[in-house]
């Protein structure tokens, strides 16, 4: 099973970085339209798939696209995640190969950091407006 | 000949801009003297007139497919339906950029006509201000997109419309969102005009609150058919996807709710005058920012942008000069504003506040989530921000704002004690609990869907206590504007929460005659069968299904073929229960010969939409409410200044 896992891998790998034309007259990967058997599996997959984005759309996360590359990456997620394999790791496997810009989560990093700060911030911000504001009424 | 009228009424209409802007600046400079001051208000009528008989030009245009005009033959086809055509008139940028200038110029007129209350210094600075704005719209239009532009030989066909907008949906989406646009650029006049002659009075408040509000139910509904859209064209159920595009329209709303409830303190209780016109700005830079981002191309690639600045260059310049002079002017004037009457923390003023507070954070953080992709995408690294970063990012400022929304409307202006209305806090605080207590026993839930189940049940029964011990025949309409329409962010929340939490989804590859299961419904595949339209062709699945056992619903979801131009499209099906949605697609044909199904179980979906409708509802009726009441002080005014001049005719 896990050899035949990693052959799987290997040709949709082939797939995933073959051009464009040759994945559209494949016929989708098995799981790109299948959910896994096992439902606390599938629900995993299912979140980790809303929060990758399909490169080929617009906008879209994986989860809600019809492009095929969409549909081998939700075959990869969900194989996978089959194999037992943690969400995590998926997304850090995934980001490797394209880049943050497939994942919607942003980490925390050299790029990303100002979008944490800037909430961090604001909460100090309007703490201080709502603070200032009714302290002065007050005395 | 018909494009070349169009084009000389836009000119015109331009050239009526340029009068009433420096008519109206003349006349707030030496007070009025001036005699240009009596062309103001019929140069701004005028200007309504003629750009809308410019738009009604176009829509013409399109109606006969004239081939000649080029923005007809880029957007338009023969062989589309009718209602198509119509709406392709607005369903590209030059069209839509028209559309706005209508609107606007139809608000002008409309401000002009009827708009009495406020000191005429203040109204001509008003109208002024409205100027500037229009000419700058027009600039735009007539140097950059020109939409009456004629090809030097006619096509011999029209290249089509996008069949994704070949919705009826969507062909009314974007004229309510313009319409919300343009409704806050008239505020932002209003608070231009109230600076520079200093008049930030609860007067102007008044003058400028039906705007304000007549925009915020425009966004609300925009935005509403826009997610409703969303989830049944796409094909996939999602109705939310913190895509720029929606963000782009929901960052006007959120300034638009906060400048509303500011605007309504500084009508009835004449506090807050700064934080109101602070708002107004701000609201209609969203709307230039929701602009630039659908109009520049910027979306699609920041690079693309880059080489073809021309149209998102002049969108950001117009977008510097009306911000930043309005914010020039503020900065100047805001130490000559003095804050108005004072207020204690537990008063609804101190409630209202908090809550401005809270939506403007929340305001900041999709903006920054919608533009820091772009910046970075600019030096070259491209990240993505989306829902796992939104959501929970967003509850920070979310959650609290909901808790204040609950209690703030049973407190008194002015100053309150917070024990007057403890046991109605407490059935808030035990509603939440329970709720929060039984959804996380019986169900496994994420923590955001369970706080949105607890907070919006807790909200929707304490929205309703305001109109307890009032006579209902008696309440005044702007108050049970209020109740529905925070009893409908309650209801969509429920919505929101349980979509999230309980959806079932199916997928299954179903041989005809076969059958599935998703939720607690089962549905046969009876067959599939070609089937064309005007300009289409589709698959059908019959699908029947039975909730429980019970009756058999037929369901009849399409993939559609359109040739001009080629593309394909899923049209979903659906069937509404009072407890949810089913949710239905067709996708291709297995090797096997079995059929693709994508199916979804959504409990209580539909109550997202009809909340943003009931919101939508709401700020309807407050809105008829303060108009009824303005008329009748009007008459009011009228009979004793009638009076008056009898006595005075007697003595």
């Amino acid at each position: 099973m896990r050899r035949l896992i990693l052959l799987l891998n290997a040709v949709l790998l082939c797939s995933l970085f073959g051009p464009a034309l040759a994945q559209d007259t494949m016929p989708p990967a098995p799981y790109a339209y299948r959910q896994l058997d096992d439902p606390g599996q599938e629900a995993a997959a299912q979140d980790l798939m809303e929060t990758l984005r399909c490169l080929k759309c617009q906008s879209q996360s994986i989860a809600d696209s019809d492009a095929p590359m969409a549909g081998d990456m939700r075959h990869q997620v969900r194989i996978r995640i089959a194999a037992g394999e943690s969400p995590d790791d998926i997304r850090t496997w995934l980001v490797q190969r394209y880049g943050d810009y497939v994942s919607y989560k942003p980490e925390v990093s050299s790029t990303t950091w100002p979008l944490f700060a800037i909430p961090v911030l604001l909460i100090l911000l309007a703490g201080g407006i709502l603070v200032g504001r009714f302290r002065r009424r007050g005395a | 000949m018909i494009a070349e009228l169009g084009l000389a009424a836009l000119w015109l209409a331009a050239a009526l801009a340029a009068l009433q802007m420096v008519a109206g600046f003349m006349a707030v400079r030496d007070d009025g003297s001036s005699e240009l001051v009596r062309l103001i208000r019929p140069a701004a009528i005028a200007q309504g007139v003629l750009v809308t008989f410019s738009f009604a030009m176009l829509v013409w245009l399109f109606a006969i497919t004239d081939l000649s005009v080029k923005l007809v033959v880029s957007n338009s086809h023969s062989m589309k339906p009718l209602i198509f055509k119509l709406s392709g008139t607005w369903g590209n940028h030059e069209g839509s950029m028209l559309l706005w200038v209508m609107v606007m110029g139809l608000a002008g007129a409309l401000i002009a006509a009827v708009e009495r209350r406020l000191p005429e210094r203040t109204m001509n600075a008003t109208l002024a201000a409205q100027g500037v704005v229009s000419l700058g719209f027009y600039a735009f239009l007539l140097l950059s997109s020109n939409p009456f532009e004629r090809l030097p030989t006619p096509a011999p066909e029209g290249m089509g419309l996008n069949p994704l907008l070949q919705d009826i949906g969507l062909a009314f989406h974007p004229p309510t969102l313009y319409l919300g646009y343009v409704g806050l650029s008239v505020a932002f006049s209003f608070a231009v005009g109230a600076l520079l002659t200093r008049q930030v009075t609860p007067n102007f408040a008044r003058a400028m609150r039906p705007w304000v509000l007549g925009a915020w139910v425009m966004l609300t509904v925009g935005i509403t058919a826009g997610s409703y859209w969303a989830y049944y064209e796409l094909g996939w159920g999602g109705w939310w996807f913190w895509d720029p595009v929606e963000n782009a329209s929901l960052m006007p709303w959120l300034a638009a709710t906060a400048l509303l409830h500011s605007a309504s303190v500084l009508a009835s209780r004449d506090a807050l005058r700064t934080w109101t016109i602070m708002l107004g700005v701000v609201a209609f830079s969203m709307s230039m920012v929701g602009t630039f981002l659908v109009r520049s191309g910027i979306l699609t690639s920041v690079h693309a942008f880059a080489v073809d600045p021309e149209r998102g260059s002049f969108i950001l310049v117009l977008l510097g000069i009306f911000i930043g002079g309005a914010l020039l002017l503020f900065a100047l004037r805001a130490s000559t504003i003095s804050e108005g009457q004072r207020f204690a923390l537990a008063s609804r003023e101190g409630a209202l506040v908090f809550n401005n507070v809270m939506l403007s954070a929340i305001l900041a953080i999709v903006l920054l989530g919608t533009l820091y992709p772009l910046l970075t995408e600019a030096f070259d690294v491209r990240v993505s921000v989306g829902p796992p970063y939104f959501n929970p990012v967003g509850a920070i400022f979310t959650v609290p704002m909901l808790a204040v929304m609950a209690v703030g409307p049973l407190l008194r202006w002015r100053r309150d004690r917070a024990d007057r209305i403890g046991r109605e806090v407490a059935l808030f605080a035990a509603l939440v609990l329970a709720a929060l207590i039984l959804f996380s026993l019986l169900a496994e839930m994420a923590i955001l869907p369970l706080l949105g189940l607890a907070l919006g049940i807790g909200l929707a029964v304490a929205s309703l206590l305001p109109l307890r011990g009032r006579k209902l025949s008696r309440t005044p309409l702007a108050t049970w504007g209020m109740v529905t329409a925070h009893f409908g962010i309650a209801v969509a929340l429920i919505g929101m929460a349980s979509e999230s939490a309980f959806t079932e989804e199916r997928l299954a590859a179903v041989a005809e005659g076969g059958s599935t299961t998703v939720g607690p419904w089962t549905i046969e595949l009876q067959g599939v069968e070609p089937v064309a339209g005007p300009n289409w062709t589709a698959i059908q699945g019959r699908l029947a299904a039975s909730y429980d056992g019970g009756e058999v619903k037929m369901l009849t979801p399409q993939s559609r073929n359109f040739w001009a131009p080629p593309q394909q499209t899923t049209e979903s099906a659906l069937v509404t229960r009072w407890n949810g949605q089913l949710y239905a697609v067709v996708g291709d044909r297995a090797p096997d010969g079995r059929w693709q199904l994508r199916l979804w179980w959504k409990p209580l979906v539909p109550l997202i939409w009809y909340g943003g409708l009931l919101v939508a509802l709401g700020g309807v009726l407050a809105l008829i409410g303060r108009v009824i009441s303005d008329i009748r002080h009007r008459r009011l005014a009228a009979r004793i200044a009638q009076r008056r001049a009898d006595r005075e005719a007697m003595a």
